[in-house]
């Protein structure tokens, strides 16, 4: 596991289309700080897609635009 | 089964030639391999041959039942089994109901019209050696090729007689008649006509790009027989030996921006039922690879030449035509269907009722003789034809004759663009 | 006798009913699966509910396949962020392409599904895309390396039945992909009848979703869908036209 590259003070992300102000933090962390399951989602961030092994790593930066999805019902 | 005496040797072959030709005949390691491209042949990526020849040889015709042919007649579409029904010796005693569902068929697609055009030969050299063919470079014929001004003083002939539409042939000899000299050909075809077909030796889809670029609207090779074991037997030496680059002439043509192609097996050289089926499916796969194009079926059946008045189609009857053209038409309906004038008058009369779409007419397979043929002027020098023809009818007698059936002859229809 | 399956993406599936999983609720989804008998599933992909404690992906047994749609795209550019997005939560490489650009009807925008059917299909997903039934439509998904074509029968959710069904056998005829009828369906006869069409699978959801017990009509659908298989592996029986034929053979020239 390689070093996070905490700069420290807060970020502004929008997850999900909303706006959410936050000390600066990591994808792993947010999602465990929500209760989501990794293996049951995927995370785009700014329209890439985030893989599954990064989410340690991938710190969340102010502007980040975020979606976080996962399975429903469907036609 | 019988079978038909092809082999003639001129007296004015030298012994050298003789003897290759004998050897050509009876010794087949002589020959070269007939499934190997030669040297400038364009090979393509294209399944269209596998799957044409897979379901030909899995084909047994005797399987079928009247039960099989029934249930074919009845079904709103053919499909490839219908079709292989259809075919079969157990369609035999319901060829007027096959004739009834084809009238229908064409009636649907191609209303009342019938399409008038004619052949113009305008060379018959040749560098092949396929036994059936009176133009076979060992026949001792009359060559002939004519030069840019007599094939325009023969258009000219053609034109003022009315028609529109105009099949330019060569006898298949790169050397003789090269492509530049056959695209000039197609130049001059489009100052006199509106639609002009070419056919004539195998060429690249490059190749096939420049005719098209010099006037040419479509192409028409005939495989002769899908067999390929047959066809080694019958193709002895020369280009036309290659069988997979002809089998696949029509797609580079196509490749090439051709509008439209034709086909054909030439009936009573092999089994007439498998090569009817491999001709139909060409098209069919043919089709599904290539949605825009026109695709038509021709269906001649083997005719006595110069030099060898005995070569006849044996099991081809008009009966087992009349089947098979009403087989194509059931399962190629948009299909456009030629029937030449190796047939005789009646046959042509009564099939244009059913399945035909397209008749020739004034026809010479002979190379520079229109002006004798139409106007009953003396030609000095023309060359020996291709094969002897069975229906002789001028374009006014055939174009009043059709009309006279109710039916609408066309001259054509196409739009250029 | 062989095994009567079909193939989508180099996979093998013997059950010719594609479930799907919308409109109704979680607990039933194992039952409704069960009495279908299906081996693939539809799911759709939104963000994330925090609020949420329960997934489908619980409630569906392993064995079935996973395909999830790109619902909520309005162009190629969306469908393509949405399949990428469903491959990552690791369902495997199977999507069905949805791109619907008008809210009203819900009718699928065939020219941007041609789009997104390419790029997909470039990046090793299996592609199948939901569209109107128009031939030359379906032989540029088929170039664009579609693995089926979905067709629907009528507008989606509308129960209508086969109202496309001239041109759905046009496709069963001409293309050469499993042809999978979607959308429309509302009855198992309809189903049924698709079947005997020739038709590969049937896609259902909302025939099944509003039904009063809906495994039951699950199970009502396979039975039909099955009836409709075997029917057309028989190989329909002719219809008796009525009135009589022509007077003159036609066949009278004949000679030789």
């Amino acid at each position: 596991m390689f070093e996070k590259n905490y700069h420290g003070g807060k970020v502004m992300i929008k997850i999900n289309g909303v706006n959410i102000e936050k000390e600066e933090l990591s994808l792993m962390e947010y999602l465990q700080e929500q209760g989501m399951q990794p293996q049951r989602i995927a995370v785009e961030c700014n329209e890439m897609i985030v893989p599954k092994s990064e989410y340690e790593s991938f710190l969340l930066h102010s502007g980040d635009v975020v979606e976080i999805v996962s399975f429903v019902g469907g036609g | 089964m019988a079978e038909n005496q092809f082999f003639i040797d001129s007296d004015k072959l030298s012994e050298k030639a003789l003897e290759r030709k004998h050897r050509l005949e009876q010794d087949p390691s002589f020959r070269t391999d007939h499934m190997q491209y030669m040297e400038g042949m364009e090979r393509i990526e294209s399944d269209v041959m596998e799957k044409v020849l897979s379901q030909m040889n899995a084909y047994d015709y005797n399987s079928y039942t009247a039960d099989d042919v029934k249930r074919a007649l009845a079904s709103p579409r053919c499909s490839i089994e219908d079709f292989k029904a259809l075919l079969s010796p157990a369609a035999a005693p319901f060829l007027e109901e096959m004739a009834q569902k084809a009238k229908y068929e064409t009636s649907k697609h191609f209303g009342n019209t019938v399409y008038i055009f004619t052949p113009l030969y305008i060379a018959n050299y040749c560098e092949n050696y396929c036994v059936y063919c009176g133009f076979n470079c060992y026949n001792d014929i009359h060559r002939k090729k004519l030069n840019q001004e007599e094939i325009e003083k023969e258009m000219k002939v053609i034109a003022d007689s009315g028609i529109e539409e105009i099949l330019i042939l060569t006898g298949e000899s790169r050397q003789a008649s090269d492509v530049h000299y056959i695209g000039e050909a197609c130049k001059l075809a489009q100052k006199y006509f509106k639609n002009v077909g070419l056919e004539i030796y195998p060429v690249n889809s490059d190749e096939y790009y420049y005719l098209h670029e010099c006037g040419a609207d479509y192409i028409t090779v005939f495989q002769e027989t899908y067999c390929a074991d047959k066809y080694e037997t019958l193709h002895l030496a020369g280009h036309k030996r290659v069988f997979p680059y002809r089998f696949e002439a029509q797609e580079r043509a196509l490749m090439g921006g051709m509008r439209g192609v034709g086909f054909s097996a030439l009936l009573g050289l092999s089994d007439f039922r498998k090569d009817a089926l491999a001709t139909a499916l060409h098209v069919y796969y043919l089709q599904r690879k290539y949605p825009h194009a026109e695709f038509s079926l021709s269906c001649p059946r083997l005719r006595p030449i110069i030099n060898n008045d005995k070569i006849n189609p044996l099991d081809v009857h008009e009966k087992e035509l009349c089947q098979i053209l009403c087989a194509y038409r059931i399962f190629l309906p948009f299909a456009g269907i030629t029937v030449s004038s190796r047939e005789q008058k009646h046959f042509r009369d009564g099939i244009v009722k059913i399945a035909a779409t397209k008749v020739s007419a004034g026809v010479s397979t002979g190379i520079g003789d229109h002006e004798s043929k139409y106007h009953g002027e003396e030609s000095e020098e023309a060359g020996d034809e291709q094969f002897e023809i069975s229906d002789a009818r001028s374009f006014d007698q055939m174009y009043e004759d059709i009309a006279e059936e109710g039916l609408q002859p066309v001259l054509n229809d196409y739009v250029y663009v | 006798m062989n095994k009567d399956t079909f193939t989508l993406g180099g996979k093998e599936f013997s059950s010719r009913f594609i479930l799907g999983s919308g409109k109704y609720s979680l607990d039933l989804i194992k039952a409704a699966v069960e009495n279908a008998g299906a081996e693939i599933i539809t799911l759709a992909v939104r963000r994330t509910n925090t609020k949420a404690t329960e997934n489908i992906l619980d409630y569906i047994p392993d064995h079935v396949t996973l395909l999830p749609n790109t619902s909520g795209a309005r162009d190629a550019k969306e469908a393509v962020r949405i399949a990428r997005m469903a491959r990552e939560i690791g369902c495997g490489d199977f999507v069905k392409v949805e791109i619907m650009k008008d809210s009203k009807y819900l009718l699928p925008d065939n020219a941007e599904t041609i789009k997104a059917t390419q790029m997909l299909a470039d990046e090793g997903f299996i592609v199948l895309p939901y569209m109107y039934p128009d031939l030359n439509v379906a032989r540029d998904l088929q170039n664009a390396g579609a693995a089926a074509v979905m067709p629907l029968a009528s507008p989606i959710g509308s129960n209508k039945g086969l109202a496309t069904k001239e041109f759905i056998q046009i496709l069963i005829d001409e293309i050469d992909l499993p042809i999978i009828v979607d959308a429309g369906i509302g009855k198992p006869s309809e189903a049924c009848e698709a079947m005997e069409m020739g038709a590969a699978a049937i896609m259902s959801n909302t025939a099944i979703a509003t039904a009063k017990d809906i495994p039951a009509m699950a199970g009502a659908f396979k039975l039909a869908i099955e009836a409709g298989r075997a029917a057309y592996l028989a190989g329909l029986g002719r219809v008796l036209e009525r009135g009589a034929s022509a007077s003159d053979p036609l066949t009278g020239f004949l000679r030789d």
